[in-house]
């Protein structure tokens, strides 16, 4: 057996290394590298399983921990989804890693530096291992894993709030991992199991069993929490505005996206979705909360005047598409779901880089760096045209404007609407995206159309933040061009989702 | 309590039985009730019981704080790292079946360092917290 063989194990093990490494090394220098290292290599192992996926033509990887067995010993399982979600998170990491380097610098204390990277490895760790486990169990432990260190990175930032925003996620995190972990503890009770593959065969016949369904609804909620679920987000704002930026945009782009993906996993290939779409009336709770999301948040977005603040709500209401197209139940719509989870994901990452180096660039050297406040940002495209040109691109995907990946994946979910003949969700979709220019158009009125105070220089943020961020933003483009990665890799990942689940 | 004389002399005299104990609980794992967890929070506790009858200070030079955070992380490497070795030895990671010609004995090879890792983080972690908690006055008092 090569190297190749293990590529699932050396997935989540090279950055579960580099955490402990990087506290050991007690040097930011050294601890940066050597993270990045590790999240670079990560990402080199996904692009290797998601060719090993392919290769497969729909079927799964699936690696033995410890040489055990499944179902009794833990499994590793990579499909279609997996990989792709993987590809996800790694390379977001892999971007914002080099990035954070000059970021870090001006917003956590020199000797916390090395500190900083062991969580950022640890987060990692625990989001990728939470994608490609096969074990229900094991999600809750990377799930604590990634969370904990979630918590530690929002409370590292240097606004004091940060810390009653971290702590504020710490509660209703460690309420949704509870829910979750409740809903494990049913499942096995009722299957003897905790493999998600085998706990599906045996959940044949007993679906309808009070504690199954108790099962389900404690894991829907649970994970609602952590994926930001309209009426469950109040935790996100805060905590996107007041953590470090790196923070921002690693989060931003995968935390709440794994969430959405362990909910997928648990409705469509463990309860089925004969049991979520037909038996229950979780479909129209869910499509009538996405579309709560879709208009609330969105809305709510264009009165906020911290720039981070605004997109934080925006990021609730983006949510909202990924899960109305999850309520659908079909084969279009959850490809729209997982399409969107992607391109959402590269396309807010690109968004919170280009304003962290906007805040860098609007500090004075050596200062304390201010808050984006609309107020600062009169005129800032002189200053700086390449970052807000940035956002610009990157705000216009978010409305779904032709040309840009937000475009490809609302225009999946228009058609998996219109398939459904439900023409009215066609218009909410259309009107929703209205609020995404009102509060993207906020943003340009105020850099490109206001003067810009006396006095002001020209100042870009540094390169070494610029190129990572404009990866980004020329990501969201070519996605919006080239489909054929995204849009493949996502229909095939629902086919084999909805052929599991049937 | 430093001037607590019976407390000082039944410490002194209890203390190293206490992390004798901890060793018993750590290498008894295997056959009976124990394991990494119970051994590093009863050796955690000695050090504890120590710092309470003889002050923070003195603890800190017994155990000093980068030590303890070395521990951390050191407990989590040498977990990963039998894990590692499963891979570098020809199995799947964490096998410890290969780490050993008789599969039986490098079961036990296995989990006698995953066990050990435990026990090295978990006494760290009981230290950390330990000391985060009991500095926090002394660090309130020198900033005004």
């Amino acid at each position: 057996m090569g190297l190749t063989a293990h590529l699932p194990a050396l997935q989540v093990v090279l950055p579960l290394l580099a955490a402990p490494l990087a506290v050991l090394l007690r040097h930011g220098g050294f601890a940066f590298g050597l993270v990045t290292a590790c999240a670079w290599a990560a990402f080199a192992a996904a692009i290797g399983l998601w060719l090993q996926v392919g290769a497969l033509e729909g079927g799964t990887i699936s690696y033995h921990i410890g040489n055990w067995a499944p179902p009794w010993g833990i499994e590793y399982r990579v499909d279609r989804l997996t990989s792709f979600v993987l590809l996800l998170v790694s390379g977001t990491a892999a971007i914002v890693l080099p990035w954070s380097r000059a970021s870090i610098e001006r917003e956590i204390p020199a000797d916390l530096h090395y500190l900083y990277f062991a969580m950022f490895g640890l987060c990692l760790a625990g989001l990728l291992g939470i994608t490609i486990t096969g074990d229900a169990f094991n999600i809750f432990v990377f799930l604590e894993i990634s969370s904990l260190s979630t918590y530690v990175l929002i409370a590292l930032g240097r606004d004091r709030r940060a810390l009653a925003a971290s702590y504020r996620y710490l509660i209703m995190g460690t309420i949704g991992a509870t829910f979750f972990v409740i809903g494990i503890g049913f499942l096995y009770l009722m299957t003897g199991t905790l493999n998600l593959a085998d706990m599906a065969e045996r959940l044949r016949g007993v679906e309808n069993s009070p504690p199954v369904l108790a099962a389900l609804a404690f894991i829907t909620v649970g994970v609602s929490l952590k994926l930001a679920l309209f009426p469950l987000h109040q935790w996100l704002p805060n905590a996107y505005t007041y953590a470090p930026s790196a923070v921002t945009a690693f989060l931003a782009a995968t935390a709440t996206k794994v969430s959405v993906y362990v909910l997928i996993r648990f409705w469509f290939s463990v309860f089925g979705e004969s049991l979520i779409f037909e038996k229950l009336p979780l479909p129209q709770i869910l499509l009538l909360l996405s579309l709560a999301a879709m208009f609330a948040a969105s809305f709510t977005a264009i009165f906020q005047d911290n720039l981070k603040r605004l997109f934080a709500y925006s990021s609730v209401g983006q949510i909202g598409y990924i899960t109305l197209g999850m309520s659908f139940d079909s084969v279009n719509g959850l490809d729209a779901a997982i399409l969107h989870l992607f391109n959402h994901g590269i396309t807010k990452a690109a968004i919170f880089l280009l304003i962290g180096g906007m805040v860098i660039g609007l500090a004075r050297p050596g200062a304390v760096l201010p808050a984006p406040t609309f107020d600062r940002l009169a005129g800032l495209s002189q200053r700086m045209p390449l970052t807000c040109f940035g956002i610009v691109i990157a705000g216009l995907s978010l409305i779904g404007v032709p040309g840009t990946a937000g475009f490809i994946s609302k225009w999946h979910l228009i058609l998996a609407a219109m398939e459904k003949g439900q023409f009215w969700i066609v218009g909410a979709i259309l009107l929703s995206s209205l609020l995404a220019i009102a509060y993207v158009w906020r943003f340009v009125e105020v850099v490109y159309f206001k003067p810009a105070p006396e006095g002001a220089t020209k100042q870009e943020a540094p390169l070494s933040m610029l190129i990572p961020a404009w990866l980004l933003v020329i990501g969201t483009i070519w996605f919006g061009l080239d489909t054929s990665f995204t849009v493949g890799t996502a229909t095939e990942a629902a086919m084999q989702l909805v052929k599991i689940g049937k | 309590m430093k001037n607590d004389l019976v407390l000082r002399v039944i410490g002194k005299l209890l203390i190293p039985f206490i992390l004798l104990f901890a060793v018993y609980v750590q290498f008894h794992g295997d056959y009976g009730p124990g394991g990494g967890f119970q051994a590093g929070t009863i050796f955690a506790a000695g050090i504890v019981f120590y710092a309470l009858i003889f002050g923070l200070d003195n603890a800190r030079k017994v155990v000093p704080d980068r030590l303890v955070e070395a521990m951390l992380a050191t407990g989590v490497l040498l977990y990963a790292g039998v894990g590692v070795a499963g891979l570098l030895l020809g199995g799947n990671y964490l096998d410890y079946f290969v780490l050993d010609s008789d599969p039986i004995h490098g079961q036990h090879r296995g989990i006698f360092w995953v066990e050990a890792g435990v026990a090295v983080t978990v006494c760290g972690v009981m230290l950390k917290i330990f000391y985060m908690f009991a500095s926090r006055g002394e660090r309130d008092r020198d900033v005004p």
